[in-house]
């Protein structure tokens, strides 16, 4: 027999029924249970197999701390492994299933391993699989990986929706119990900001698994009154279903707010988890204590399980675990759960504490009860195949005894649960008085309260919760008034005495989820494993989903023991965020798929999408690739399309995603010259200069080209790439390098549209739409110019540059006349078969023209790798001067820009191909360079590409080998100068 | 973490862009022996466990570059000022 539901009783809707399947088997259960409770309700009590051995295993707790129970909930692409069934709420139609066993839960061929486990001790993976080295990828990684491990996933995208939010307050207190809420209470009653927020969906704590009563009335009544009076504050936030999981610098918290999880699925639109990124000016920690469990022989069999998840499962799911219990404790709660079950109706038929010692009145009330009770006696074993049946323990007299019972409570004492309070670096100390760790230094503005802080009773908590809230509003400012009073039985602090197994082997686990037993520890100080980390590390214990929260203190008070220390020597394990596992999806949020990142879209794209642009990705940006045309049968027909089409005639392209800064102050001149390498200052007004910078390590850092419109005032561009560091860079030069200058900064990149106009006709074109507004003849507006007028009534600005190589112009408009620009571009270039060309086009002809661009500056290369060592101006100092005169900057071996064509015009080149000299062999010894950008060129009727070659500058002709393992293999290609198409740049300046 | 920025007040980390040593002074060029000096500048950098003053960025916010300084074993932020002389 095993557990059932009581006929009354519990915080649970009884006129509710859900019903539910696990393992395939329907089993009914009620609105406000659990998973756990509602199985244990319909008596099943083996829920899952054990990580390593295999071993069966039922439910130890009631909280978020379970190790055993377990399950994959949900199907298909919602499927979720290693769900806890003690936290998962019940809903209509839930379907789960154990983990870890084949062919069946009850009948699972992985426990052989159990009979192995001398072999699977501790360090088994560091001590069984090292030779041959070979056979660990083929054989023992895939057969550990598919013997081993929890739950499976899901191999379906998430359907959910995922949100993050943020939430400002002025105290945050973490933890609905009975401290939670006294603080909650008397912070909010100030009228200040206050967030309260629980992992259950039941707030209250122990007070709803405890028959405690608050102010005459049950717990769970006091704190339903409690939850109903914050609710009614309207400066009170409650969130329930949500899990403080993590504390990190400057009072910024990470929550996890479950929103759907108790439904079959969410509402359509319904976000499933939300992340909230808290931030509160002063913490009220009241996260509660969990229970230590005992380590003995058998201690893992179903049936056995702590004495506060017995009392939660009677008190406040209406649900006994079991029909005939055993009590085993070294501390006086304990007993609570012998009162509580004998309460409920179920028979006890023994209560068994370590302790000879127990004060009185405990006695006392056993006699009343009848209940047989063991003083200084050991539970020493467990029998039964499935699940409980017996236990056997030895007197305190030495006598053996065997009792049988379905359930054993186990009580080892509480650990205050101080996890939120170390993720921040601090150490736990121990407290010798509470036999526990409790916290260290606290966050700034944190203070913890209640059983979270050692304070073990009722009344205590409520005290010391109310005046915590009321300290940290007074702190803040708030006119407070007195802390809420509570009217509880007072109760003498009970022992907390920690029992540090003295029996037990190979079957005494301490921590249950990754098998690891006392036998385990004992090994581990024997090989010489002595720190708390390390025993982590040697035996795996604390890892996995519930790192640590019932093994840490019994692992590390054994190993303390098996070294002939004190626990408090041996140190413990702070813990790390999350403190429960949180979805990945959660905390990507909205930000997956096409939201990923934001996009930025040029003023003239939709123009470009109504002319046949696909777009690419560049940076943030969306960038017309190429258009498609009629006649094209794929890209590559459009990009030589394209490029013949400025060639011979023109084309028009969107370069607004080029960095445009506005430099503009008295100093401006002087200001540049120390930002380019290349000399600014002397620089016309009504000119433009293609201008060079480096990073202060002399490497190239962007380049672009600077106008001046006026004495004081310069149109910079930059690189799409390079638009922000660029903008941040020349902030720091102004702001820390040189204050004292008059220059001031603004980005323009959004404000304005700004298209090339290339191609030897694109000076007929651009004259038709600028008619009388500009007079754009070579005469007036030679190369290398740039003019601001007013077009249409707007303002307009055209540089005289060329990325091409063809006579051409770049037109800037206001953004919002992108559109009618390009129009008016479109009509006035009909006549000249005037084309859009994309970014392809554009990469094909800059590659023609030797210009570098992202491939060449790639920041390991210097002005004078790119050719561009002219540049760096002698008279005057500027960022990255000094350091480019370094001896290996200069080295005349370093790789240097070169072109490079195929010998066979045939063949195709690819970047990241590496020059190898003909006849060597494709080592790094033999390694001379790489190709860094390639393209067609229509112009040249063959591939074309860049690259850096070592003493490049001295080897054109020289034939080599362009190797490329993965793609091509070698290609033999002749070395040339960077520029293919019109050297002498004649067709620029026409 | 937060930072507060003198000109737009308490902000995310999110904000921010980190750069590095706030006691980085660019030499002066005409010093003898310039180039060990920016040598020393810009690769030499003291990495102390507790106060470090570090330049950071306030992009998405005013652009200020600012100067915080922060104790590295703790990441509580000491203060917070303007990295330059502001105009």
């Amino acid at each position: 027999m095993s557990g059932r539901r009581l006929p009354k009783g519990g915080l649970i809707a009884r006129d509710r029924l859900l019903r539910f399947e696990f393992d395939g088997k329907k089993f009914e259960g009620f609105a406000g249970d659990t998973l756990a409770s509602a199985l244990l309700g319909s008596g099943v009590s083996l829920v899952g197999r054990s990580f390593k051995y295999h071993r069966p295993r039922g439910i130890l707790s009631a909280g978020c701390e379970e190790p055993n129970a377990l399950v994959e909930l949900r199907d298909g692409a919602r499927l979720e492994p290693n769900t806890r069934a003690t936290v998962a709420e019940l809903y209509e139609g839930l379907r789960a299933r154990s983990q870890n066993r084949w062919p069946s839960l009850g009948f699972d061929l992985g426990a052989i391993n159990s009979l192995l486990s001398p072999i699977f001790v501790a360090g088994f993976y560091y001590k069984t699989f090292m030779w041959p080295a070979r056979w660990w990828e083929k054989l023992y990684e895939p057969l550990i990986r598919r013997a081993a491990g929890l739950g499976r996933l899901g191999h379906e995208a998430d359907p959910d929706g995922y949100e993050k939010s943020h939430l400002f307050c002025d105290v945050l207190v973490i933890g609905a119990g009975p401290a939670g809420l006294a603080a909650a209470l008397a912070a909010g009653r100030s009228g200040a900001r206050v967030v309260l927020c629980d992992e259950d969906f039941l707030p209250g704590g122990r007070l709803n698994g405890e028959r405690m009563e608050v102010n005459g009335e049950a717990g769970s009544s006091f704190a339903a009154k409690a939850v109903a009076q914050l609710r009614a504050m309207p400066e009170v936030t409650l969130l329930t279903r949500t899990t403080l999981f993590g504390v990190y610098d400057g009072n910024t918290f990470g929550a996890l707010e479950r929103l759907a999880d108790h439904k079959p699925v969410p509402h359509p639109g319904e976000v499933r988890h939300r992340y909230w990124k808290i931030v509160a000016r002063r913490t009220v920690l009241s996260s509660g204590a969990m229970e230590r469990p005992l380590v003995f022989d058998g201690n893992d069999r179903p049936g056995v399980m702590l004495s506060s998840a017995v009392r939660s499962y009677l008190n406040r799911f209406g649900v006994t675990p079991g029909r005939r219990a055993v009590v085993y404790t070294t501390c006086d709660d304990g007993w609570r759960s012998a009162f509580d079950l004998i309460g409920a109706g179920v028979e006890v038929a023994a209560l068994i504490d370590a302790r000879s010692d127990v004060v009185d009145s405990l006695l006392t009330e056993a006699k009343r009860h009848d209940l047989p009770v063991y003083r200084g006696s050991e539970v020493v074993g467990t029998h039964g195949r499935l699940r409980l049946s017996a236990i056997s323990m030895r007197e305190a007299g030495g006598r053996s005894r065997r009792i049988s019972a379905d359930l054993l409570s186990m009580c080892g004492g509480y650990n205050p649960n101080i996890a939120l309070s170390t993720h921040l670096g601090s150490r736990p100390q121990w407290d010798a008085d509470l036999d526990a760790f409790t916290a260290g230094t606290l966050p700034a503005g944190m203070a913890i309260v209640g059983a979270a802080a050692g304070e073990f009773t009722l009344a205590g908590a409520l005290k010391h919760g109310a005046a915590a809230g009321l300290e940290a509003v007074r702190a803040l400012g708030f006119s407070a008034t007195s802390a809420p009073k509570f009217s509880v039985e007072e109760e003498v602090p009970a022992s907390n005495k920690l029992m540090v197994a003295p029996h037990g082997g190979a079957k005494a686990f301490v921590d249950f989820q990754n098998d690891v037993t006392r036998a385990d520890i004992e090994l581990a100080a024997r090989e010489g494993f002595r720190g708390a980390e390390h025993l982590k590390r040697y035996t795996t214990l604390g890892m996995a989903t519930d790192q640590g929260k019932t093994s840490a203190l019994n692992g590390h008070a054994l190993m303390a023991a098996f070294t002939g220390r004190a626990t408090a020597d041996l140190g413990t394990i702070g813990s790390r965020p999350p403190y429960t596992p949180v979805a990945i999806g959660a905390l990507a949020g909205a930000h997956r798929g096409s939201m990923y990142r934001p996009v930025r879209l040029t003023p003239g794209h939709e123009w470009a999408r109504a002319a046949g642009a696909s777009f690419v990705e560049s940076g943030e940006w969306l960038r017309a690739q190429w258009f498609n045309a009629p006649g094209d049968k794929d890209w590559f027909d459009s990009v030589v399309r394209e490029v013949k089409g400025v060639r011979s005639s023109a084309g028009i392209c969107d370069v607004s995603t080029l960095g445009k800064i506005d430099v503009q102050g008295g100093d401006a001149a002087v200001f540049l010259d120390r930002i380019y390498a290349n000399l600014i200052s002397t620089l016309p007004t009504g000119k433009v200069r293609y201008g060079l910078m480096l990073r202060e390590d002399g490497m190239v850092f962007d380049d672009g080209t600077a106008a001046r419109f006026a004495e004081n005032h310069f149109v910079l561009s930059t690189t799409t790439a390079n638009a922000s560091r660029v903008m941040q860079h020349l902030e720091f030069a102004r702001q820390v390098l040189w204050p004292a200058l008059d220059v001031q900064l603004s980005s323009v990149t959004d404000q304005w549209a700004q298209f090339a106009v290339a191609g030897p006709r694109s000076r007929e074109v651009l004259a038709e739409v600028l008619k009388d507004a500009f007079d754009c003849s070579n005469a007036a507006f030679p190369y290398l110019g740039c003019a601001q007028f007013a077009w249409r009534g707007r303002t307009a600005r055209l540089y005289r540059v060329s990325f091409s190589g063809e006579l051409a112009y770049e037109i800037a408009v206001p953004a919002g006349a992108a559109e009618e620009c390009l129009e008016a571009l479109k009509q006035a270039g009909a006549p000249f078969d005037l084309i859009p060309y994309g970014l392809e086009a554009l990469g094909v002809m800059r590659i023609e023209k030797g210009h570098a661009a992202g491939g060449e500056l790639n920041g390991t290369t210097t002005a004078r790798d790119l050719g561009l060592g002219k540049l760096m101006s002698g008279k005057k100092d500027y960022i990255g001067r000094v350091l480019a005169e370094r001896p290996g900057l200069i080295d005349p071996n370093r790789a240097v820009l070169v072109g490079v064509k195929p010998v066979n015009a045939a063949s195709r080149l690819y970047a990241g191909a590496h020059f190898v000299a003909r006849g060597t062999a494709p080592t790094l010894e033999n390694d001379q360079g790489f190709v860094s950008s390639v393209g067609y060129s229509p112009s040249l009727g063959h591939w074309i590409g860049l690259g850096f070659l070592n003493r490049g500058a001295s080897r054109l002709g020289e034939r080599m080998l362009a190797h490329d393992p993965v793609r091509s293999g070698d290609t033999e290609i002749e070395i040339t100068t960077p520029c293919f198409y019109d050297p002498d740049g004649e067709r620029l300046r026409s | 973490m937060r930072i507060r920025c003198p000109y737009c007040g308490e902000r995310d980390l999110s904000e921010f862009a980190y750069w590095g040593d706030g006691g980085y002074v660019r030499p002066d060029p005409h010093a003898h022996d310039p180039e060990f000096a920016y040598y020393t500048a810009v690769y030499l950098r003291d990495n102390p466990a507790g106060a470090h003053a570090e330049f950071w960025y306030h992009g998405i916010g005013c652009r200020s570059w600012l100067k915080v300084t922060r104790d590295t074993v703790s990441h509580r932020i000491l203060g917070v000022e303007f990295a330059g002389a502001r105009r």
